[in-house]
């Protein structure tokens, strides 16, 4: 890192730690940020990118650690302070007001104001008219937010970030939405801040994106950062190495059980889109007992989506599934709860856990009627079942009553599998089971899954993780842009095969015109 | 090295759970504060008539705030209840007098069992109504029950045309006497009213901790994603709880109707916000997931004996009020601080673990 002192240091984090309730996700983190320069962060999805980046802006308070700007310790309340000290962020969740127009967005709580403390609505848009103008992309200032595509709304984000001189200026997958002609501007932008000596922090997915312009790259996973390194001295197989870490992930091995009969079918699975198109798109698969059938595909490739149809969790979705060759006609989640599928979500705190109930309550809600007596929920057995998923799950907990929020993420992931289990289910839905979770529990999570596939469950799991899907299936179906792309036995399964399987449908490298 | 943190640690955390237990018991410990305070500056305050007199006074207050802790903790409101008192206490009247006229000379009396199931039923089918309308037309809970609020009082208004149905003793050869058993009976010295509260808290209580109805409440209230996919029937726990919140404005429609021997059409008015008031003094939390039948009677009893407290020391039924707000709002304030350190304490402990 010998070069490295032609950037200096603007801002440095040291020894940052932020915990929420049941998760760590950031630990113990020292993070520089410099000068006139691209400094890109990177990582699986939940290795705590985002909430590094919502320390330094301001919005989320570190839990411990000191933030160092200009070598001197701050603490930002809020992003107002943070913006007072130079910090602009762009979010990766867009933050505007869909009601104001553009302008108004732009200078959202700085607005112009003339002698008699009245908005100059004038000036603003003509300021505004400026930024704008740099990024080409034929927004009106006086148009209404929410008469804008996505892609245009991200660029008015970007403008409003751009227009508040930011000394240091967070990106958070800023492209996410773009088309490639808009991320070219984009680009422009930033080599032009990158000149005035703005420093730039990019976060971002797409590996060959952040080769093109990151000049520094700093490498996240599970919360802890594992590389910090000069961006030309750093190839893409280096990133993926600090990614997905270099020591073994501990996969249970195949027992050389051989699957039985059918016991999961769906037939042309369709849900069609809010905005239009189809975020699953005619999907058929079949899976056996006591088969595991990875589905791999990247993020939006329709695979938690493909999930909910499944579960009925959506009116709109047509085609048919069938279990053990019958046909389940129910349509909502709790009759096909009771017709033995289960689904553990990919989102555990939003969709599988009540993070304030107790882990009992949790571990048995999906399955009461189990121990109900005419309407009387009999103590004993339940404490029995939870005793039991407990010890077979090695959860680890003192006592079931303990709130389930106050487990480490791993241990309240296992809770969600146990609820699922509890129902008895004959085929398992799994979304990213190892997601956010340490390396302990996803060993535990993944002999948990060889386990119920010995026993004759049916497991379908959706997971981005090639090393993940490549181990644990027995079969690999490949989804993109929501349509089944490719379906491989695990002996001719490549990583090769199923990056490009994955990659169908999608645009080409950004610098093609995407149709 | 590694000693000092971890006790250091420890004891803030045990200092922290220390203050945390009290926290929890607050409700209880105002209440015993009220009870010791007015039992030395009310004269009479510890007499049996008296306390009689204010259990009663409670009672209707506590079934209210019952219902009102169920529909809180599935994350909603329910503003309507004081209007279903007095739509039901209307039905009541207008059944003991007129029964129902059926067009063709014909009028059928109900006996008094029969009268008080149908305003029972009245009650619950006006939550049904706030039911659907948040379950299935989508309408925040708030907006709903306001709007079944103004109706429910306009119909209690339009069924006597303001008037007040007077002298409800019936006449013995219809079988329509003996209404006053709700309101002035006593079966082994205690009010009846005392007894059907008993009756009701237990159930509820028994329901909301032992029946997979009650767990699913809670869970809804919790988080409602998650519920809906461990398959609970989401619409089904709201429908019952506004419906179960009817069915407690309605026994206290009945129980003043019968008290009085009267039915008046404003009967009612603003219980809401005392029902409210029990169930946040009680520890429901307005967010949801969190709240407990016995909490709730609890904040009840505290509410009750500090106005009928403050009424026998003399103090201005406007300074009542000002008392009654600053007990509401410094209970929230508590159990504000109670969350905040709570969580605090358990955050510090995962980051020195992580």
């Amino acid at each position: 890192m010998s070069a490295a002192a032609a950037h200096d240091v603007i801002l440095k984090l040291e020894d940052v730690s932020k915990v929420y309730s049941g998760t760590v996700a950031v630990k113990r983190a020292n993070f520089e940020v410099r000068k006139g320069a691209v400094n890109v962060l990177v990582g699986e999805n939940g290795a705590g990118k985002s909430t590094l980046m919502k320390i330094i802006a301001g919005v989320e308070q570190p839990t411990l650690g000191r933030i160092l700007l200009d070598g001197e310790e701050v603490s930002f309340s809020s992003s107002g302070d943070a913006v007072n000290r130079g910090i602009g962020m762009v979010f990766q969740e867009l933050n505007l007001f869909g009601n104001m127009t553009v302008a108004e967005n732009i200078f959202a709580t700085r607005e112009i104001t003339n002698r008699f403390r009245k908005i100059d609505r004038k000036e603003q848009e003509r300021r505004a008219a400026q930024f704008l103008e740099r990024l080409q992309a034929g927004i009106r200032p006086d148009m209404l937010v929410e008469d804008l595509r996505i892609g245009q709304q991200q660029l008015v984000e970007i403008a409003k970030a751009v227009s508040l001189d930011a000394r240091i200026l967070i990106m958070d997958e800023p492209t996410s939405a773009l088309s490639a002609a808009e991320v070219e501007i984009l680009f422009k932008v930033i080599a032009d801040l990158k000149a005035r000596g703005v420093a730039i922090v990019y976060i971002s997915h797409r590996l060959e994106e952040l080769i093109r312009i990151g000049d520094y790259i700093t490498v996240l996973r599970d919360g802890h950062i594992t590389g910090q390194e000069e961006m030309k001295n750093v190839d893409t197989r280096w990133i993926v190495r600090q990614m997905i870490g270099s020591d073994a992930k501990d996969f249970a091995k195949a027992d050389g059980h051989v699957p039985g009969e059918e016991i999961f079918r769906a037939e042309d699975i369709c849900l069609p889109r809010v905005t239009g198109g189809m975020a699953v798109d005619h999907v058929s698969l079949s899976l056996r007992a006591g088969e595991i059938l990875g589905i791999y595909g990247l993020m939006g490739a329709g695979r938690s989506e493909l999930f909910d149809c499944i579960m009925g969790r959506h009116g709109q979705a047509t085609g048919a599934i069938f279990i053990a060759g019958k046909k389940v006609k129910e349509r909502d989640t709790t009759r096909r709860i009771r017709r033995g599928l289960a689904l553990i979500p990919e989102d555990r705190q939003r969709e599988g856990l009540v993070s304030i109930l107790s882990v009992a309550s949790n571990l048995t809600l999906a399955s009461l009627s189990r121990f109900v007596r005419l309407f009387h929920i009999r103590g004993g057995p339940e404490r029995q079942a939870v005793t039991q998923m407990v010890r077979e799950l090695a959860i680890k907990v003192a006592d079931p009553a303990q709130e389930v929020s106050s487990l480490s993420g791993g241990n309240q992931q296992k809770v969600v599998i146990g609820k699922a289990l509890l129902t008895g289910p004959k085929v398992l839905l799994m979304d990213e089971p190892s997601r956010g979770i340490d390396v302990g529990a996803k060993a535990d999570v993944f002999r948990t899954m060889r386990k119920l596939s010995r026993d004759g469950l049916g497991i379908l799991f959706a997971t981005s993780d090639l090393d993940e899907v490549l181990a644990l299936s027995d079969r690999i179906a490949v989804m993109s842009n929501g349509k089944l792309t490719g379906m491989f036995d695990r002996a001719e399964a490549t990583e090769a095969a199923l990056v490009a399987a994955s990659a169908l449908g999608h645009g080409p490298a950004p610098h093609t015109e995407s149709p | 090295m590694t000693h000092i943190p971890a006790k250091a640690a420890s004891s803030s955390v045990s200092s922290g759970s220390l203050l945390l237990t009290l926290m929890k018991a607050r409700t209880f410990i105002a209440l015993i504060a009220v009870l010791i305070f007015f039992s030395i500056a009310a004269p009479n305050f510890l007499s049996t008539a008296n306390l009689i007199l204010m259990s009663k006074h409670v009672a209707l207050n506590a079934f209210l705030a019952m219902g009102m802790t169920f529909v809180i903790i599935t994350g909603g409101i329910d503003l309507s209840v004081g209007s279903i008192v007095g739509l039901c206490g209307m039905v009541a009247g207008y059944l003991v007098l007129n029964g129902i006229d059926l067009q063709f000379g014909y009028t059928i009396y109900f006996n008094v069992v029969e009268i008080a199931l149908i305003t029972l039923a009245v009650g619950i089918l006006i939550g049904a109504v706030n039911g659907l309308l948040i379950t299935r037309l989508n309408v925040a809970p708030f907006i709903a029950t306001l709007g079944v609020l103004y109706v429910a009082r306009g119909l209690a208004l339009l069924s006597s045309d303001g008037r007040t149905f007077p002298n409800l003793v019936g006449k013995p050869e219809l079988g329509t006497t003996g209404f006053g058993f709700l309101g002035a009976g006593r079966l082994l010295g205690l009010p009846v009213a005392i007894w059907i509260l008993i009756v009701v808290a237990l159930a509820a209580a028994y329901l909301a901790k032992y029946t997979p109805l009650g767990r699913h409440i809670f869970a809804v209230g919790g988080n409602e994603r998650a519920s809906r996919i461990s398959g609970v029937r989401v619409n089904m726990v709201k429908m019952f709880v506004y419906m179960f919140s009817g069915f407690c404005a309605a026994i206290v429609g009945l129980i003043i109707s019968s008290e009085l021997m009267a039915s008046h059409p404003a009967t009612g008015e603003s219980f809401e916000l005392n029902a409210i008031a029990a169930a946040v003094l009680g520890g429901t939390s307005m967010s949801g997931g969190r709240g407990t039948i016995g909490g709730t009677i609890v904040g009840a009893f505290v509410i009750g004996i500090l106005s009928d407290g403050l009424v026998m020391m003399g103090v201005s039924s406007f300074w009542q009020m000002v008392i009654k707000g600053l007990v509401i709002i410094v209970a929230v304030v508590v159990d504000q601080a109670q969350r905040r350190l709570q969580s605090r304490v358990t955050l510090m402990q995962m980051a020195k673990a992580g």
